[in-house]
């Protein structure tokens, strides 16, 4: 149905798998903090000197920390659904890692249909289009069916 | 008072979308406040300027832009990107010249020239830049991020819609009396919550517009202003501090925040952390407030800020606020100058902007939205990049 190449919007922060996408993060070997997207060269934590890092997929599922929604089209370089559509937003916190992670909601899933503390998992979809390419990028999906 | 300075002079370009380039709004504002110095324009030692990062070159070296306009002087020069804070950065950078002795008398100048509707990054792919991949890949402009703080004051603390609104009320009827201001017109909590949903629970009169404007000061040693026979107000503290590891709140521009796991989140988050350096640098608590100038960059997020100042528990922000403690004639007036609200936000000229105002309160000379008997007054921004500021400035003595 559709021929197009399924490609990540920004490569290397997630797997394409689309029955089990995962956020790629690392991890330090030293202090054992977490880091989302992917950050190898030096750790952040200030009590740390580590370089040594380990590639890991992150927690799937997590918490709605707060959410919003785009009422109007947001500018370039975000490129907007035309007729326009209105999208909700989700920062979710993920228990393990102890880190708040950005991303859409799934289509559909409105600022109604969610409170914070509500339990959401990874899921892909397509983020836009061009003549050879489906750009795929992470949303966050309520786990109990959200937009019912 | 190892780190007191005098303000000898404030100035201002009045806020609005002028459309001309932004040293215009600066040297109206420098001459401003240097005329009000009293302090000839070739007497400074030093400039420095506050920086936008929108206009391209000459805005990102604004020091010596504004001198150049002024007429090239000899001065020493620097020039401060500091997002939202720029300001006060480059305050602080005159402050310390001053407070080592390498100068008597500094001009600090910042303006703005912005373009229509949100704030968008500049032109060209950047996938290594948060600001860039923000928009991007998730379409999260400056008042989504605004609306993630207000959506946990909603759902954690009991504030009300109608509380927020409220914010934009008190904020419209101070700006009435002040000619800087862009808005000057009174809403009813209606109004406000009749204006359009932007990002949900934040309404377009809730939100923060961009603005072009300029705001300049003159700060010099207290021998100096005594040498010209001035009792001046004096700025008493610029806390200009980074946040603390692991910074756990999602802050613009941030696509994740630090982790946790391996160190325990700080006592304070940023914006009272930030403001409690001013206050340890001043020797003052929050009891010593008679009022307050803060980033309202949404309704919500002044009611952040009164708990950041630690004029109320955390959580208690739409308490004080309902009590009528914040407003003008009350017990610690925030944004008497009618705030971002009424002002829209002209970057690098903002936290000047409250600086000016805080000393026009302190002198008595702020007309029909002053505040009475005011000792202290503290200003708090915060901007993009773990950058903020607070301030502490105090009445003459």
């Amino acid at each position: 149905m559709n021929s197009k190449n399924q490609v990540a919007a920004r490569e290397g922060w997630f797997t394409l798998d689309a029955e089990r996408p995962r956020l790629l993060g690392s991890q330090c070997q030293q202090c054992h903090t977490y880091y989302f997207p992917v950050h190898e060269q030096y750790c952040r934590n200030p009590e740390c000197e580590s370089e040594q890092f380990e590639q890991i997929e992150l927690s799937h599922r997590g918490k709605i920390w707060s959410y919003t929604n785009a009422a109007y089209p947001p500018p370039e370089p975000f490129k907007a659904a035309d007729p326009y559509e209105v999208f909700a937003l989700a920062a979710v916190e993920l228990e393990r890692e102890k880190l708040v992670v950005l991303g859409q909601l799934a289509a559909g899933v409105t600022v109604d249909d969610v409170k914070i503390g509500d339990e959401v998992e990874l899921t892909l979809d397509t983020l836009f289009s061009d003549d050879e390419n489906d750009y795929l990028v992470w949303k966050w999906q309520p786990v109990n069916g959200g937009a019912a | 008072m190892s780190n007191s300075v005098a303000v000898l002079g404030v100035g201002m370009h009045p806020w609005g979308k002028w459309g001309n380039n932004f040293v215009e709004y600066g040297v109206k504002a420098a001459r401003d406040a240097l005329r009000d110095a009293g302090v000839p324009w070739k007497d400074v030692q030093f400039i420095a300027g506050a920086n936008t990062v929108r206009c391209g070159y000459p805005g990102y070296v604004a020091g010596a832009t504004f001198a150049k306009a002024l007429g090239w002087n000899g001065a020493r020069v620097a020039s401060c990107y500091a997002a939202c804070a720029s300001g006060a950065q480059a305050l602080n950078t005159a402050r310390a010249q001053i407070l080592a002795g390498m100068a008597d008398v500094a001009l600090v100048v910042g303006a703005d020239t912005t373009p229509k509707g949100f704030l968008a990054p500049n032109k060209g792919e950047r996938p290594d830049d948060p600001d860039w991949l923000r928009f991007r890949l998730f379409g999260a402009t400056n008042p989504a991020y605004f609306a993630f703080h207000a959506r946990r004051r909603i759902e954690l603390y009991g504030t009300t819609e109608q509380d927020i609104a409220e914010v934009r009320v008190k904020n419209g009827h101070n700006g009435l009396h002040n000619d800087n201001a862009r808005y000057k017109k009174a809403f009813t909590v209606d109004e406000v919550l009749a204006s359009p949903m932007v990002a949900d629970p934040l309404r377009l009169f809730e939100i923060c517009a961009t603005s072009d404007g300029g705001a300049a000061i003159v700060i010099a040693s207290h021998e100096y202003a005594k040498k010209l026979g001035q009792k001046p107000v004096t700025i008493e503290a610029i806390s200009t501090v980074t946040p603390t590891y692991p910074s756990t709140q999602l802050e613009l521009p941030d696509l994740a925040t630090d982790s946790a796991a391996a160190v325990q989140v700080p006592n304070m988050n940023f914006k009272p952390a930030m403001v409690n350096a001013a206050y340890e640098e001043a020797g003052i608590g929050p009891d010593d407030i008679s009022l307050a100038e803060v980033y309202d960059l949404s309704t919500a997020m002044e009611l952040d800020w009164y708990e950041a100042l630690q004029l109320c528990p955390e959580g208690d922000g739409q308490k004080l606020l309902r009590d009528g403690d914040t407003y003008i004639g009350g017990r610690v007036p925030v944004n008497a100058s009618g705030g971002l609200a009424c002002f829209g936000e002209a970057v690098p000229a903002q936290a000047l902007a409250q600086v000016c105002e805080l000393t026009w309160q302190l002198r008595g000379q702020a007309g029909g939205r002053q505040v009475e008997n005011a000792r202290y007054g503290v200003t708090a921004n915060e901007g993009l990049f773990g950058h903020g500021s607070s301030v502490v400035v105090k009445a003459a003595d």
